[in-house]
């Protein structure tokens, strides 16, 4: 990893709305720069996407922006982010992505122009090389149309580029199914790393081609599925824990890339981002919950910069339509996050240590996004000569932070779940520090038709 | 139950696949699924007694302690595996017919749809209780569906999907399966499926869960 310093090394300083490198937007947006704004996220509600429903898809778009911004007008809104995930036909065919982009841009670019309402457009395609098995990372012809999307979709309007990147998932999905660390940090620390090197520095270029901005990568398909497990009580918390710490390593790789924010939504390991590199994020929590369901729903929200409703479908509500419900819901919540900075540092530092206190013992994925231990697992994942050093230094001081609320009494956690954090340690300290080493012992216990090591330059 | 079976049961139950096998470490160094199951037909045991009376109430004790929250997944594939390894001694019985499976279950991912990791829990409790399990994969279109039913009459079908927008396409494939095979069983399953959304696309069951589905086709084989 490049980076050897915190930019933010104080927790006090790790606050919300407040990101030492905020993020200026065409229409008025500065995200980091002294306040929170909302980003909502909407889905079609059940449907198809063909040629015969394209007329239907578009009339939903239309609806939520209209719906969504006028709400936040009404709500007298500082700024709102509109994050455009595309559904897989949109990407698959880019021309759909991109008059969807257009539409939504056009009403942006109406409330901006006649009442002043800042607003922009998060572009995040998706990443078709999944469609693959074993997938083509670096050769695949579906890079095409993702490749269209993200350069004319931003010229549409697509200000923000993000993705939720896949390299590594091929490993990943039964590595989480078998709780097998090891198993993680080869999916994420060395196919996921390799692969963000990859795909970052093309959607970087396309960034800077049109006077666009290269937002963040999430490890979704990684740490939210693990947490979204864990939820379930499929796999216990305290490895969902660990592979959050991890994906820090991962997703740190796009701003390596040249992305300067704002990280997305989805990526609960945003917070260390910013202590490390001084990013504005994105985060989720209470207001995801028509998404999914997590147990950091308050703490999220202590040092984000956009705060999200990560989906939710266009569907009829009795208050509205959903997506203009959760606009209230977001804007609510930041609306107390703006006053409490207006107020001064006393004020925010009130409402932080609140949101975080009212979380932070209740689950091990909790307590390491408490911004004191986000700066102390930070300080770890920056020592080291590679990046499987940075994440095995990360979540070796994870693990140490859990056992000390154990050992304090602040936290409980049942046997089962305690169970494993020998095994975890254990494991980690296995890992050799070097990649080469690190592959040569885990290729012979990998189901190698799963992957392609050349596709990842390996 | 000879105390052999017995200790066949508790290989599987807590995931001993062999004797080499590290896990769990209160067996390390004991036989394992695979020795004990070689060990039985050795001793003469029926190959049917080992399934019924060892293999199947082992996976059955499993799935409670899952359904109870008393175990993780992880505990759950290990069991499946050690289940799997006693089951590499039984195939040989399966083709005699001396044994007989409770029946063919396919599953897959509907076609548009990628996500794999909750059809893949449920394919392996499934198989776990007794059933013969092809696993179709994800992207699964209606024409490979048909094809396998075709190929294992008398099967059971099961679909899943993640997302909003393949909803659509698990109704279209239930409605070609349908006009194929009118009669046959489908149970279906993902985060945005609903009881109604069953009824909706003429789907036999919907199953928020794998234990759901395991209780399903257990009432279906009784």
């Amino acid at each position: 990893m490049k980076y050897k310093k915190l930019v933010i090394d104080n927790p006090q300083d790790l606050l919300f709305g407040l990101a030492p490198k905020p993020v200026k937007t065409p229409r008025g947006l500065e995200i980091g720069g002294g306040q929170v704004y909302s980003e909502l996220n909407f889905t079609l509600p059940t449907m198809s996407i063909n040629e015969n429903t394209i007329k239907e898809v578009n009339r939903h778009y239309a609806e939520i922006a209209e719906g969504a911004l006028q709400r936040a007008l009404d709500l007298e809104s500082k700024g709102v982010v509109l994050e455009f995930e595309t559904l897989l036909e949109m990407t698959k065919t880019p021309q759909i992505g991109i008059d969807i982009v257009k539409i939504m841009n056009d009403i942006c670019e109406k409330y901006y122009q006649k009442h002043g309402l800042a607003c922009e457009i998060r572009l995040t395609p998706n990443d078709l090389r999944e469609f693959e098995r074993p997938a083509l990372q670096r050769t695949s012809k579906l890079l095409e149309p993702m490749f269209e999307l993200f350069d004319k979709g931003s010229l549409a309007g697509g200000d923000l580029l993000s993705i939720e990147s896949t390299g590594g998932k091929e490993v990943s999905d039964s590595a989480l199914m078998m709780c097998d660390i090891k198993g993680m940090f080869f999916a994420m620390i060395v196919l996921g790393v390799r692969d963000m090197q990859f795909i970052w520095k093309k959607i970087v270029e396309v960034a800077e081609k049109n006077g666009k901005i290269a937002g963040g990568d999430s490890a979704c398909g990684f740490a939210n599925t693990a947490m979204v497990l864990a939820e379930k009580k499929f796999i216990p918390r305290v490895f969902a824990t660990m592979v959050r710490v991890i994906s820090v390593v991962r997703s740190i790789v796009a701003v390596e890339e040249g992305a300067i924010g704002p990280e997305k939504d989805c990526g609960y390991e945003g917070p260390f981002l910013k202590a490390i590199t001084g990013i504005p994020i994105s985060m989720e929590g209470k207001t995801a919950a028509c998404a999914h369901l997590s147990p950091i729903g308050n703490i999220a929200s202590a040092c984000t910069d956009l705060w999200s409703n990560e989906s939710v479908q266009n569907i009829k509500l009795l208050s509205g339509m959903a997506p203009t419900a959760y606009m209230e819901q977001l804007e609510y919540d930041v609306r107390l996050m703006n006053v409490a900075l207006r107020e001064g540092k006393a004020s925010a530092s009130l409402l932080k240590r609140l949101l975080e206190q009212s979380d932070i013992y209740t689950d091990p994925q909790a307590l390491v996004l408490s911004t004191e231990n986000v700066i102390r697992i930070s300080k770890k994942l920056i020592q080291g000569d590679t990046y499987i050093e940075n994440a095995k230094n990360g979540a070796l001081e994870a693990l140490d932070i859990i056992e000390e609320a154990l050992a304090s009494g602040q936290m409980k956690l049942p046997e089962m779940e305690t169970a494993y954090l020998p095994l975890l340690r254990a494991d980690i300290e296995s890992i050799p520090a070097n990649e080469s080493e690190f592959v040569e012992m885990m290729l012979p216990v990998l189901d190698q038709s799963h992957f392609i090591l050349s596709e990842y330059g390996l | 139950m000879s105390d052999l079976l017995l200790k066949l049961a508790e290989a599987v139950e807590f995931g001993k696949v062999d004797k080499n096998a590290p896990y769990p470490p209160q067996l390390k160094g004991q036989d394992g699924a695979s020795e004990l199951t070689q060990q039985a037909l050795e001793e003469g045991a029926l190959p049917s007694a080992i399934l019924q009376d060892a293999l199947i109430p082992a996976m059955d004790k499993v799935g409670q302690k899952f359904s109870e929250n008393k175990i993780f997944v992880p505990q759950m594939l290990l069991a499946a595996k050690a289940m799997g390894a006693a089951m590499f001694h039984l195939k040989p019985f399966f083709q005699s017919g001396d044994i007989k499976s409770k029946g063919t279950f396919i599953m897959g991912t509907v076609k548009g749809d990628l996500h794999d990791i909750g059809k893949n829990l449920v394919t392996m409790m499934i198989e776990g209780s007794g059933w013969t399990v092809i696993d179709l994969g994800v992207d699964v279109p209606s024409t490979k569906f048909i094809e396998t039913i075709k190929a294992n009459p008398g099967a059971v079908v099961g679909m899943s999907a993640l997302l909003t927008t393949t909803m659509t396409s698990m109704q279209d494939i239930v409605a070609d399966v349908r006009k194929e095979f009118p009669d046959i069983k489908i149970i279906i399953g993902g985060a945005p499926i609903t009881h109604d959304f069953c009824k909706q696309i003429h789907a036999d069951f919907y199953s928020p869960d794998p234990q759901g589905a395991v209780k399903y086709l257990k009432e279906l084989a009784a």
